[in-house]
């Protein structure tokens, strides 16, 4: 294949087809062998974007973007019709069908289909005998096909086309077991929190449409900058505020969490390696507008310093093992955004020639994509135990390392990992995000402090994250022994049982042993699970080592200067301090974990007892919830308040309208009463009136 | 065949009512031989909207060699019209007053001559799209009407009326035709409402009725101060000698400002292209431009020497300054907003609305499809081809506070949608949430010297075609649950899915669609107009945006509140059956095909708005 878009298209092509296929098909012919169209779409689309990686890596990469046909297009106005007349600007607006090839599209594309073909393999042990079965593959195949869209769109409409979609495929994959109110709910949340983030969204991109002369290609519209600081800054926060919802970011976070209704290899694909991540991919793409706006990336930095912290915090009390690793996906995506957030300029943004804009950039993408391969680990390994259990409350299982040792040793490979164990992926991509941020508090000229300060707080989470990761890690795997009365039944439990969070598969009954002993050795999960926990876990451990510390991911990164608006690279070493001061924090956070949850197993509770109103505050998740609770009935309050005036005053209105010709006759109605004398007065005194006034006049 | 278009286009208005009228042959008790007849009546005129529409493509706009400026210049139903006359003026002179061209798709033929009434027929893009769109509509709503029990020949008569009285209103040029046509479509609506509706009909259906007979009412006032104004400028007389006259002198003959030509006779019309050209002469004069009729008549009078003509340029001096007359801002105004509130009331805008949720909630399922469909998208086109083009001064004077009114609509509509229980108002008060996009991408006039206006109109249109699409489809989806549970109280659905997969899945995409999601049919007329109106009002941009997060909130809900969780009591439902998913899919088809592949409306109907915004556009251009 000579030219790269010759197949670019069909990355998003093939899996929409694949769900066409299945939503036609599957209920009927195809039933439990529905996961073929989705497996075969993913990884063909997953081959292809290697293709893509490739050629855009070789020494001679192809055009940045191709434009495949118009999307829609009016173009106003002919000629003036007299020639005196000012010339007008002929403004066409046209949206294209055009796909771009250029670094980071290249390495989202990548990262997103392979993760995504592990995980439908996963899914296809995972979801085995559910009655939904082919629905979940049609979904994930879209899926996969809006999120390619949206990584390897040219335009800001692309882009927002995809973006719709993974939320609208993120939505009903949410309430994928709908039959629970939590879910519906949940999905329900999910979807309008990321609607509140549009709405930022759009009016950016009425922004940039504006101010990039009608055409809204990354490259025109990076080109035509906003003339005024000002507008680009207000682009950057209305954009960040669509970037933040859909990477739920303080305060748009609060759908995340409760995404976790969902099955659990939607919440590793899409809540966790992919589709989450769109908001870091999309600040990124715009790297050339926030790199000038300095204010805005101050915003960015900060909100995502908070939201790392803030959501660590939290995560240190949860009880869910699916809701510790959702508070630990906010909190590594807040770094990501920290990361991006650090992307400016020494001189408040003036001089871009020996600035960090670049590395900043690289390491949040770098973190995006080791991420993804350990955050996946993490959850569909947390998926196994919940296979396994039938359900995920880690107070009412433990010592798992005996009878799932696979899923053990997986789980603690992505545990070190994301604790940022020496060595490990996320090791080297942490580092790069903190190195980055001391960098903007030394070269930033007005912010330097504040920078510091995030800083502070990344390097904290860190020592956080380790303890949460490895309390969670030691709850479940380590200890004694100790099994819920559902476990083996490989969850048969479905929707009904309190503790079902995640489980309908309805394994055929004579599988299942209700209430029997439970069978130690038939708990650790078919090889069609494990083995693609196997191929993440030698991802998670390695990959980091073999494109981190040789540069290879930089470099690859490094091509965006030619193609897509950044500023040249500088070079930066190792930071040896940094990482010295990140490993210190996470081996103390594995340490307290491991003597809190293992040496002395009676000690948690006790800290928790002496400080208890901070440990609700955690474990109530800082009552935000309750907040939005609270808006959300005001909304519906005020929408009562119009039914109730469009019912009363307005239609009142017009039925008094009504009423008005009825009131007229009512009034004049006692003349026409039916009595012949009365009708003889009345013209005896007519005709009178009528004399005197003729006699008057003459 | 001699002038195709005049009878194929007659075909299309007639052959629904040729039907009914074979509807009173059948012997009683074949009711399914009468709504076989009646789809078949329905197919037909859907076979013969294709065939218009296909002709009329390639004959306005496929064929031609040429810039697109002069396919823009084709696809203007004024420049086909004028050329039409012209051509008639050529051969028989203005008294005959025929067409005989068959390409051009305006057709007119003397009606009432007495009062210079005509029959006159006319398309372009704009009507083209609604009158496809009506047929599509009506076949759909057909098949949705199978299980109409209660006097099944009247029913199928009314219908058959109605769709004759929609097409009308879309293909009629003459503004007394368009009237009949209106008032047509008014009354089967009322007894369709009426007989055939739910406990609440009678009121519903009254109240229908009043309201549009209110609108009808406005709408007369003006047609006939229209009437009553003398337009003899307008319309000149032949020249006695047109071979032998000079192409200078020719010119001079027909321009308005002109003594010569002059008729000596008062000249009244009810023609709309004529009146269009007018009302654009009439906003020239208020504005008192150089290149207005009355500034060049003044001017002509000044150098005229001969005293005949002098008389004559005074005397149309005084008609265009006539106080209270047709060239005054007070008349304009005026009459405007006669207009505006009569198709107002259709589209239906806030606060005249109310009697589209009663409506809607009483008529049976195919009238609401109907209504929803194409009754709304009528306000919307009077709105485009008469109130905007005819009173051009007083829509530009008054485009904010029309454009405030589409925001308050749609701002209010979304939150009252919210607060419904019952299914079929929450619907209609989204098809007025939705309708306020129409008036705003119409309204939004450009103050400065920009475009943008042409997106925002462009979309309107997009808007009403997506609507139409979405908005019946969700009356039929709400039809097809009130059959098997026989209430549409949304607190006491829940749990649908499970019985209905394949129902709720066709739910699913033609709420999203409605919901605006980009790569379905209600995103592009959403974005477009909300573009557009960016250029004319942050603020308002800035409302328009934030429904979005309201449309979504109340469709997800009522998603939520419908097909999620379980319920047993709908265990037993049985699925979406052939007949119903026959009506159902080309609605989903058309849903996703439109947000994917935009142009295939757009490219033929974008010239004629494009160029109808173009035209209104220039009167304010080049004022200053």
């Amino acid at each position: 294949m000579s030219n790269v878009y010759d197949y670019l298209w069909l990355i998003p092509v093939l899996p929409a087809l694949g769900a066409v296929i299945i939503a036609l098909f599957g209920p009927r012919f195809l039933k439990n062998q529905s996961h073929w169209p989705c497996v075969l779409a993913a990884g063909a689309s997953a081959l292809l974007s290697f293709g893509v990686f490739s050629a855009v890596n070789s020494e001679d990469p192809p055009p940045t973007s191709h434009n495949y046909g118009t999307w829609f297009r009016v173009s106003p106005f002919t000629e003036a019709e007299e020639p005196k007349a000012e010339p007008r600007r002929d403004v066409e607006v046209a949206v294209d069908f055009s796909l771009r090839a250029d670094a980071l599209s290249a390495i989202m594309l990548v990262t997103v289909t392979f993760i995504s073909t592990l995980i439908a393999i996963f899914a296809i042990g995972y979801m085995h005998g559910d009655p939904g079965y082919p629905r979940f593959f049609a979904e994930v195949s879209l899926f996969v096909a809006a999120m390619t869209l949206l990584v390897s769109g040219n335009n800001f409409l692309l882009l927002f086309a995809g973006w719709e979609g993974v939320g609208v495929c993120s939505y009903l994959l949410i309430g994928f077991w709908f039959t629970k109110p939590s879910a519906a709910a949940a999905a329900r949340k999910a979807f309008l929190v990321n609607r509140i983030g549009d709405f930022g969204f759009i009016l950016g991109i009425l922004l940039l449409w504006v101010s990039s002369g009608y055409y809204l290609d990354y490259d025109n519209v990076f080109r035509v900058l906003p003339d005024d600081p000002a507008i680009t800054t207000l682009v950057c926060l209305l954009l960040f505020c669509g970037a933040a919802g859909k990477s739920a970011q303080v305060p748009l976070h609060v759908w995340l969490p409760d995404a976790m209704e969902g099955p659990t290899p939607v919440s590793a694909l899409i809540h966790a390696a992919t589709m989450v991540t769109a908001g870091v991919y999309m600040v990124a793409r715009c790297t050339p507008l926030f790199q000038v706006a300095p204010e805005a990336q101050l915003l960015v930095a900060g909100i995502g310093g908070f939201t790392a912290l803030f959501a660590a915090l939290i995560a240190l009390t949860q009880n869910d093992l699916k809701r510790v690793l959702a508070y630990s996906t906010l909190s590594q995506l807040g770094y990501m955004f920290l990361a991006l957030g650090c992307a400016v300029g020494p001189k408040g943004g003036a001089d871009l020639e020996h600035s960090l804009v670049t590395f900043a950039v690289i390491a949040a993408i770098f973190h995006l994509f080791t991420h993804a391969f350990f955050k996946a680990l993490l959850f569909l390994s947390a998926g196994s135990v919940m296979h396994a259990m039938g359900g995920i409350d880690m107070r009412r299982f433990g010592g798992l390392r005996k009878v799932m040792p696979i899923t053990n040793v997986t789980f603690g490979v992505g545990a070190l990992t994301l604790a940022g164990c020496p060595l490990l992926s996320a090791f080297w991509s942490k580092d790069e995000i903190l190195a980055a941020a001391l960098g903007a508090s030394q070269q930033s000229a007005s912010y330097g402090a504040i920078y510091f300060l995030l800083f502070g707080a990344g390097v904290l989470t860190a020592g956080l994250t380790a303890f949460y990761t490895f309390r969670a890690y030691f709850m479940t795997f380590w200890g004694e022994l100790k099994l819920p009365p559902e476990a083996g039944q490989h969850g048969h439990s479905s929707h009904d049982t309190a503790h079902g969070h995640d489980h309908a598969h309805g394994h055929a009954p004579a599988e299942t042993h209700a209430h029997g002993p439970v069978d130690e050795s038939k708990l650790e999960s078919p090889p069609v699970m494990t083995v693609p926990l196997i191929i993440l876990a030698v991802f998670a451990l390695g990959i980091g080592l073999v494109v981190g510390p040789t540069e290879l991911f930089a470099h690859f990164l490094e091509k965006l200067h030619k193609t897509s608006g950044f500023p040249e690279a500088t070079e930066h070493g190792m930071n040896f301090g940094v990482m010295g001061l990140g490993t210190l924090f996470a081996l103390a956070g594995i340490g307290v974990a491991w003597l809190m949850y293992v040496k002395q197993p009676e000690l948690p509770g006790k800290l928790a007892a002496s400080i208890q109103g901070l440990y609700q505050v955690s474990l109530n998740k800082f009552f935000i919830d309750e907040i939005y609770d609270q808006m959300v009935a005001r909304v519906q309050g005020f929408a009562e308040f119009c039914r109730t005036v469009d019912q009363e005053v307005v239609d009142g209105l017009v039925d008094l309208t009504g009423e008005v010709p009825r009131l007229a006759g009512s009034l004049f109605r006692p003349v026409q009463n039916g009595l012949l004398q009365f009708y003889a007065l009345a013209m005896m005194l007519g005709l009178t009136v009528f004399l005197i006034a003729l006699a008057r006049s003459l | 065949m001699q002038e195709y278009d005049l009878l194929l286009m007659s075909l299309v208005i007639f052959v629904p009512s040729l039907f009914a009228f074979g509807l009173l042959f059948f012997p009683r008790g074949y009711e399914e031989a009468m709504r076989w007849w009646t789809l078949a009546g329905t197919a037909l005129t859907l076979g013969l909207s294709l065939c218009a529409f296909i002709s009329f493509k390639a004959t306005t706009l496929d064929n031609l060699t040429g810039r697109p400026a002069d396919i823009r210049t084709r696809a203007q139903l004024e420049y086909r019209a004028a050329e039409a006359d012209r051509l008639a003026d050529r051969k028989g002179g203005p008294e005959q007053r025929t067409d005989k061209q068959n390409d051009d798709w305006v057709a007119r033929r003397p009606w009432i001559e007495p009062f210079n009434i005509d029959y006159y027929l006319g398309t372009d893009g704009i009507s083209m799209a609604l009158v496809v769109m009506t047929t599509v509509l009506s076949f759909l709503a057909m098949i949705a009407s199978w299980n109409i029990t209660k006097f099944v020949r009247g029913y199928c008569i009314l219908f058959l009326v109605l769709e004759t009285g929609m097409l009308g209103v879309f293909l009629s040029l003459d503004f007394f035709l368009f009237f009949i046509f209106w008032e047509v479509m008014l009354l089967p609506m009322y007894f369709l409402i009426g007989v055939w509706g739910g406990p609440r009909r009678e009121y519903a259906a009254i109240k229908f009725f009043l309201y549009t007979l209110l609108g009808g009412v406005f709408m007369l006032i003006v047609i006939l101060a229209f009437y009553f104004t003398d337009i003899r400028d307008f319309k000149k007389d032949k020249p006695p000698d047109e071979q032998n006259l000079s192409k200078e002198a020719k010119e001079r003959w027909y321009e308005p400002w002109s003594a010569e030509g002059t008729p000596k006779e008062a000249v009244h019309t009810f023609d709309l292209v004529l009146l269009a050209h007018v009302g654009r002469e009439a906003s020239k004069i208020i504005d008192s431009r150089d290149d207005s009729v009355l500034v060049r008549a003044r001017k002509a009078l000044a150098e005229e020497k001969d005293s005949n003509k002098q008389q004559i340029l005074k005397e149309k001096i005084d008609r265009l300054t006539t106080k209270w007359g047709f060239f005054t801002s007070e008349f304009q105004i005026a009459t405007f907003l006669l207009l505006f509130i009569g198709f107002a009331i259709k589209l239906p805008m806030v606060p005249f609305h109310t009697w589209l949720p009663d409506a809607h909630v009483e008529a049976p399922t195919p009238i609401s499809m109907i209504l929803a469909g194409v009754l709304l998208k009528m306000g919307g086109y009077g709105i485009i081809r008469i109130a905007w083009p005819i009173c051009p001064w007083a829509a530009k004077e008054l485009a904010w506070y029309v454009a405030l009114f589409g925001i308050i609509s749609m701002v209010y509509g979304a939150f009252t949608a919210m607060a419904q229980t019952d299914f079929k108002k929450l619907v209609a008060y989204s098809s007025v949430s939705h309708m306020g996009y129409v008036l705003l991408g119409v309204a939004v006039w450009p103050t400065e010297n920009n475009q943008f206006w042409s997106w925002g109109m462009n979309g309107a249109m997009f808007q009403m075609i997506g609507h139409g699409v979405t908005s019946a489809g969700m009356f039929f989806l709400v039809g097809v649950i009130y059959d098997r549970a026989h209430h549409r109280n949304l607190n006491n659905f829940r749990g649908l899915y499970e019985p209905m997969p394949l129902y709720a899945g066709i739910s699913a995409v033609i709420f999203f669609a409605a919901m605006g999601l980009p790569g379905m049919c209600g995103f592009v007329g959403e974005f477009m107009v909300v573009l557009a109106t960016w250029n004319f009002s942050k603020a308002f941009a800035i409302l328009a945006a934030l429904t979005v997060i309201l449309t979504a909130g109340y469709v997800l809900w009522t998603v939520q509140r419908v097909f999620l969780g379980t319920n047993p009591a709908y265990k037993g439902y049985r699925d979406i059956d052939l007949r119903e998913l026959s009506c159902a899919i080309p609605l989903v088809v058309f849903s996703i095909l439109l947000g994917v592949l935009p142009g295939l409306l757009l490219s033929w109907m974008e010239p004629s708005v494009t160029g109808l915004v173009d035209t209104l556009y220039r009167l304010t251009a080049s004022a200053k």
